[in-house]
């Protein structure tokens, strides 16, 4: 009963399936270099605050409360992931285009336009049970937000505008866009002189998930949709033949096109689905958290999510990863203004520090040689 | 002036590049250096220019040891170095180029160009290089460009010149012309280098042959000793056949049919100009010329992936002038494309995902969007084994790979199905003896199962030694065809031909 022998080829095609050991470089890139990251950026941030008067007393008191503020307790945890739902959705879809080669700056805007839309749809139809009602406002805002962004795609496919540049016109148009939508009688908050838009109705809203323990725990159910998406993007980038183009098209789009890849709709493509999620973004933020829209509701969600996704290297387990690490310095930095009394620009500083030193491994690499023992990914000539 | 390496070590991390390399440069003669890609030779020679400091070994110059540490070191020892692409600004004159960086100035630091096209004048005349100082670079063929690399070196006063595969970009006659410029500076008592894989070249200018492998010179011979097929075994390090065999022409029916074929580049100018010629099954039809003479366009024309202004493609008696990339694909059509990492390959893709690069919808490795990466990687394994891709594992990354065994994988996922039609645009280009050698018998394995076989090179040998039929195209246009009954492949007429001389 023995098997067929072998061939001397079909042996070698054994051994070629063998997959090596994930190397040292990779563990160190993915592990110590982050570690080294914060702590260097935590010493430098910590510099910072003493040339700014800031007395050592404070800087530890400030650094603890940047820890219990983010992890240290039920509500603080709740603070974080509700800071970082929405970067991580619109992270993914900047993300998602840098993938397929794609320089995405409008995440902003996209934002904006999904949160517009599914706080209309959210005020409107009232009397709907919320399992119909709520999924038919996100799914307003991931609409719209797709559709804007496909303006982007379009115009690139079409005529060879640079994405660069339309999202950034498209940005400024949302912005003016959505003061003027919260001007209009049917979606201005009736009786108010201001730019705010009418309160989404409670079937309409993405409930609360911990407010049974503190009513002021904001945490709510775009949780589960943002860990839904990073899912879906990690599963459509390495599991469908759809991600296998947005990647070819992204790591080198002549080989890309030379293969028979269909550039033009890959573009449309890839620009809708960021565009989605920036929109899913904005209608978490405007369903889940501030119950209305109000201008710049956005509040750099859209930016921030470039950094996301950059940090996360554009890979959604990261992306989630850096995202939580942003709603925790969110988070926590707010502790640290409350029980320290440093200043929120200092604050800013510290988040800008740890970021730098993480894109930067050559960097971390650099200050800490003892602690890396694999080659450096340094680039082939 | 006269250069001894000694004991030159150079590791790049765990490899290493170089081991114990002993080589000494004199003046008033050729070194030839050989040695297959990935050798070390460009490390060797990135050291002896300062580029790279060596671990262990020394320098010496004229008997003194010395140290270099950058290039510009080097280039102040009197090395010059002229590289196998042209560092040249195409928008700048012959003169502006050669003194770019070292330019004489006159007062108030303004740009002394008279002295400059005066001195290169001097350097033209003193080594037969005929090259006008006022002509715009971009204007120059690329043989008078190297020369003027050549004089850049010489501007810098180096006494010792390295030349990095200095043929690969010329014309036969080109290459004559530059031998003769070779022997002139060799005359005039400079230290020559000459680095290539080319075996008759070698033999034909060097006064002393090293041959380098895996990082270490392996023999040292003058050029009379050995024979083009010693140095080659030498070379690659087992027995090696330089010959391509071939069996009997027997052409089948027609099965590309292109007529009147014209085509635009970008910027609107004519690529290929009413072109019409047809290829048989068992038949390879080798396209000759030099390089920017329409043949890049026309194998993208053929491939699907480059507009058509005019005329028609007919495949298997079918209309397919219009017909997209992946439609001409599924036919049976295989492209191997000229430059293999700007189209053929996705450089930090796995092995496994670059071999169903265009092959991925396919019902064998997907089904509905999904993809099957099981059954993907257990092809992407059979084929590697099959074509001899040398890896440890098909998901190593294909950047990781060498330039030989990148193009093997190219050759591999192109023809491991079923083909009618193979494009091959330089399937060989800068591989090495070894490598060229497996992928010649694939490609006459291909004619002899049925394939119609289209060969673009323009390394003439090649073309020669592959084709039943040779078309030569000059400007555009087919000017020449040889073989196949018609006049005999001579390789001086094809050459001459290839230059644009009516035959």
């Amino acid at each position: 009963m023995s098997e067929p022998a072998e061939t001397p080829t079909e042996k070698l095609a054994h051994q070629l399936l063998q997959k090596a050991a994930p190397s040292r470089t990779v563990y160190e890139d993915l592990i110590i270099v982050p570690v080294f990251a914060i702590f260097v950026a935590l010493v430098l941030g910590g510099l910072v605050m003493l040339a700014t008067n800031v007395s050592i007393d404070t800087i530890g008191r400030s650094y603890i409360a940047l820890l219990t503020g983010s992890v240290g307790s039920l509500g603080a945890i709740s603070e974080t992931l509700t800071a970082a739902t929405p970067l991580v959705l619109a992270g993914l879809g900047v993300a998602m285009g840098f993938r397929a080669g794609f320089f995405n700056i409008g995440a902003e805007g996209q934002v904006l336009m999904g949160g517009m839309a599914a706080v209309i749809v959210g005020f409107s139809f009232g009397g709907l049970p919320i399992y119909i009602h709520l999924p038919m406002a996100l799914l307003a805002g991931v609409l719209v937000g797709g559709l804007y962004a496909g303006i982007a795609g379009w115009l690139r496919a079409a005529t060879g505008a640079h994405e660069v540049i339309s999202t950034i016109m498209l940005n400024l148009i949302s912005f003016r866009l959505v003061d003027y939508l919260l001007k209009v009688p049917f979606i201005q908050k009736a009786g108010r002189s201001d730019p705010i838009s009418n309160a989404v109705l409670d079937s309409a809203t993405l409930p609360r998930l911990l407010d049974w323990v503190d009513p002021n725990m904001r945490v709510h159910a775009g949780v589960f949709l943002m860990l839904f998406m990073v899912w879906f993007c990690y599963w459509l980038l390495f599991k469908t033949t759809i991600g296998f183009e947005f990647r070819a098209s992204g790591e080198n789009p002549d080989a890309a096109r030379f293969a028979g890849m269909r550039s033009g709709l890959i573009v449309v493509l890839v620009m809708a689905l960021a565009g989605a999620l920036a929109g899913l973004a904005g209608a978490n933020q405007v369903l889940g958290v501030l119950g209305r829209a109000s201008p710049g509701f956005s509040a750099g969600i859209g930016f921030n999510a470039i950094s996301v996704a950059l940090l996360g290297r554009s890979h959604p387990v990261g992306v989630l990863i850096a995202g939580l690490l942003f709603g925790a310095l969110e988070a926590g930095g707010r502790q640290m203004q409350v029980d320290a009394g440093v200043s929120l620009d200092l604050i800013g500083i510290v988040q800008s520090l740890i970021i730098a030193f993480i894109a930067a491994p050559l960097l971390v690499r650099a200050v800490f040689p003892w602690g890396f023992r694999g080659k450096a990914a340094s680039r082939k000539e | 002036m006269d250069i001894e390496l000694r004991g030159i070590t150079k590791r790049f991390g765990e490899v290493v590049a170089n081991s114990g390399v002993n080589l000494s440069i004199r003046a008033g003669e050729v070194l030839g250096l050989l040695g297959e890609n990935g050798a070390g030779k460009s490390t060797m020679m990135n050291v002896l220019s300062g580029l790279y400091r060596p671990d262990e070994g020394e320098i010496l110059i004229d008997g003194k040891p010395v140290q270099f540490n950058g290039p510009g070191d080097g280039i102040r020892a009197g090395i010059g170095m002229v590289h196998q692409h042209f560092m040249l600004v195409p928008v700048f004159t012959v003169a502006e180029n050669v003194v770019l960086g070292v330019e004489p100035t006159g007062p108030l630091d303004s740009l002394d160009l008279k002295t400059a096209r005066a001195q290169v004048r001097e350097i033209n005349e003193t080594y037969g290089l005929e090259v006008d100082p006022d002509a715009l670079i971009e204007n120059l063929p690329v043989g008078i460009q190297q020369r003027v690399e050549i004089i850049k070196v010489l501007f810098r006063s180096a006494d010792v010149l390295i030349f990095d595969e200095p043929t690969a970009v010329l014309t036969p006659q080109e290459v004559t012309d530059f031998f003769k410029i070779v022997r002139a500076l060799r005359e005039a008592g400079k230290a020559l280098v000459f680095i290539t894989h080319k075996l008759h070249e070698i033999l034909e200018i060097a006064d002393r042959i090293n041959v380098l492998r895996a990082g270490q010179i392996v023999g040292e011979c003058l050029p009379g000793e050995k024979t083009d097929l010693e140095l080659a075994e030498m070379m690659v390090g087992r027995p090696v056949s330089l010959e391509v065999e071939k069996k009997p022409y027997e052409p089948g029916e027609v099965l590309l049919d292109v007529k009147d074929l014209t085509i635009l580049r970008e910027d609107d100018s004519l690529a290929v100009d009413d072109v019409s010629f047809s290829v048989r099954r068992h038949e390879v039809v080798g396209i000759a010329g030099v390089q920017g003479n329409g043949q890049s366009a026309l194998v993208e024309a053929l491939a699907g992936v480059h507009r058509i202004a005019g005329g028609t493609i007919a495949f298997e008696g079918k209309d397919i002038t219009r017909a997209s990339a992946r439609a001409r694909h599924q036919m049976g059509i295989a492209h191997i494309p000229e430059d293999r990492l700007k189209n053929g390959v996705v450089a930090n893709f796995s092995i496994a995902e670059n071999m169903v690069l265009n092959s991925y919808y396919d019902d064998r490795y997907s089904r509905g969007v999904m993809m099957d990466w099981n059954a993907v990687n257990e092809r992407a394994a059979e084929y590697s084994a099959a074509f001899d891709v040398r890896t440890p594992s098909i998901f190593e990354t294909v950047n990781h790979l060498s330039g030989g065994n990148q193009q093997k994988m190219v050759v591999a996922r192109e023809m491991s199905r079923d083909t009618k039609l193979l494009i091959a645009a330089h399937p060989t280009r800068g591989l090495d003896v070894g490598s060229i050698e497996y992928i010649h018998s694939r490609l006459m394995d291909a004619r002899d199962e049925g394939n119609a076989v289209l060969i673009v090179s323009s390394e003439l040998d090649e073309v020669i030694a592959l084709s039943d039929r040779i078309l030569v195209m000059f400007k555009g246009k087919i000017v020449a065809q040889f073989g196949a009954g018609g006049r005999p492949a001579d390789k001086n007429d094809i050459g001459l031909a290839m230059a644009g001389a009516a035959l």
